[in-house]
């Protein structure tokens, strides 16, 4: 029996930007109803892998494939499948600020499919229901705590019911208490959803957690690609940078030596 | 070292000339895909509504403003110049014409440029900066369908009417000057302007109208929609630097345009 494809697939994918090179050949698969994690150091071309897999930013070379499909054209009529089947949460949630949180939510069903208004309306309550927004329909983004706001961009990015969503840093600039809610709603989603995710995130133990997957970001090319079994007894140096972080940080200080000391001597000096 | 310092200048003429041509094949482009999204968007109805209706709310007060004051100061310098010849009598034909042929249709443009176009570039630079327009594009949304389709027919429909009102609030203020200020009977400045006025001046206007409207909300929406191509700038000062170029384009075009269509009329 032939195994399925997976859901999406990029094969060495290259993009430079003024000659340096920010994807470097990436080969990716990802298996439908997987969580994959994506990290890597800042500028090691996380966002821009997102934005490919997106079909937003099109690579200088390399393919991609949705379902087996060749969307390596990337002409018009491929890109909308991509897009109709994928959701994207961005950084920043690119909320629209002059609609209503309604409206934000209601836009993809408005203006991409042709269902009538009741069933719109019941779809984009749905989703908001689920997402705790329930009393928040009338509120403009701006008037939303930051939490809300993201979980606003979630249900909007799952009121179309995608086959996948791309999060790009969505915990970025979070306290750890909001970064573990967030990590927190995108697993509660996804088992609510039943969606493919693809994260693009800093934080390491919250993503061992969440995906079943790592895949480490280094250079432009991918340096490790595991669960989080494999992550941990890794030998590479790369991958033992990022896990053990914190306890090289304290090497690091401890080798400092003790500051107050050398304070406390030359006083007595 | 002269000949180094000529082809260095001919070297940098030869890169503006790109660029110039590349930023008009770029503004042709998105012109083109702007019309032809009218007919792909979904849902145009309301937001084609809203887009006239903040179009009338923006610039309706400042267009009644100006355009009186206009017809006040036209009145004033016409009478003055015609009673020099004793024909104080076709200070109607005068300022109608004046006002329906030109300054209605090119001022009004100007000031809803002012007013609703920088609006529009600053309002589309955000969206690009704040990632709405690639939010659109990742959910399969034509951003030119949404964002700029419905300001088109809006401009099809609020130019002309906007127009209209500065034309006859411009012929009001004239008779103000000529009758109620001056000596000039009504029934004589009103004949003027009944007898001056024929359908060909009123299509002119129109014509104007709607040919101004829909180049400078291309103009303005272009500016915006690519604010984050602005050379050496980024964030709120590429937005602000957008609707800056999109108001002084806009104005120029203006003028061109006027002189274009007016060639083929007179």
């Amino acid at each position: 029996m032939k195994a399925d494809p997976p859901l999406l697939e990029a094969h060495g994918l290259r993009l430079s930007y003024d000659g340096n090179p920010v994807l470097d050949g990436v080969n990716l698969a990802v298996a439908r109803g997987e969580a994959v994690a994506i990290i890597g150091k800042s500028g090691a071309g996380k966002s821009v892998l997102l934005k490919c897999l997106a079909g937003v930013l099109h690579p200088d070379a390399g393919s991609l494939r949705l379902d087996g499909q060749s969307l390596a054209d990337s002409g018009p009529q491929a890109r909308a499948t991509l897009h109709r089947r994928c959701s994207y949460l961005f950084q920043g949630n690119a909320l629209f600020d002059s609609l209503s949180a309604f409206a934000n939510v209601a836009l993809p069903l408005e203006q991409t499919t042709d269902l009538p208004d009741h069933e719109i309306k019941r779809r984009t309550e749905d989703a908001m229901a689920r997402l705790d927004l329930a009393g928040c329909a009338s509120l403009f983004p701006a008037q939303l705590s930051g939490g809300q706001q993201k979980r606003l961009a979630l249900a909007r990015a799952l009121v179309t019911q995608p086959d996948f969503v791309l999060f790009d840093e969505p915990t970025a600039g979070l306290d750890p208490v909001r970064r573990n809610a967030v990590f927190m709603m995108i697993a509660a989603a996804r088992r609510e959803f039943g969606f493919t995710a693809i994260v693009v995130t800093h934080d390491v133990p919250e993503a061992e957690v969440v995906c079943d997957r790592l895949v480490l970001l280094d250079g432009g090319r991918i340096r490790f690609d595991g669960d989080a079994a494999q992550f941990a007894v890794s030998h590479d140096p790369v991958v033992q940078a990022f896990r053990d972080g914190t306890e090289a940080l304290a090497r690091g200080i401890e080798a400092l030596g003790d500051p107050t000391q050398d304070y406390h001597e030359n006083l007595s000096r | 070292m002269r000949i180094t310092h000529a082809a260095g200048m001919i070297s940098a003429l030869g890169r503006s000339a790109l660029a110039a041509t590349g930023e008009l094949g770029g503004l042709a482009l998105f012109a083109a895909r702007s019309a032809a999204s009218v007919k792909r968007a979904k849902r145009l109805t309301g937001r084609v509504v809203q887009a006239t209706y903040e179009l009338g709310v923006r610039c309706v007060p400042v267009i009644l403003i100006v355009a009186l004051f206009t017809g006040l100061v036209l009145g004033l310098q016409c009478y003055v110049i015609l009673a020099r010849f004793g024909s104080e009598a076709a200070l109607g034909t005068l300022v109608s014409l004046t006002l329906v042929r030109e300054l209605g249709p090119v001022l009004a443009a100007m000031l809803i440029v002012g007013q609703a176009g920088s609006a529009l570039a600053s309002e589309i630079g955000i969206q690009r900066n704040t990632e709405q327009i690639t939010a659109l594009e990742t959910m399969a949304i034509d951003p030119l369908g949404y964002l700029v389709a419905p300001r088109l027919i809006a401009a099809l429909v609020g130019f002309p009417i906007l127009t209209a009102f500065f034309t006859i609030a411009g012929i009001v203020g004239g008779w103000i000057s000529g009758s109620l200020v001056l000596t000039l009977e009504s029934g004589v400045y009103w004949s003027a302007v009944e007898r001056a006025l024929q359908p060909a001046d009123l299509r002119e206007c129109v014509t104007k109208a709607i040919v101004f409207g829909l180049l400078t909300t291309i103009i303005c929406a272009f500016n915006g929609y690519t604010a984050h191509r602005r050379a050496g700038l980024a964030g709120a000062q590429a937005v602000s630097a957008s609707a800056t170029r999109a108001v002084v384009w806009s104005s120029i075009v203006i003028l061109v345009a006027d002189y274009v269509i007016t060639s083929f009329v007179v």
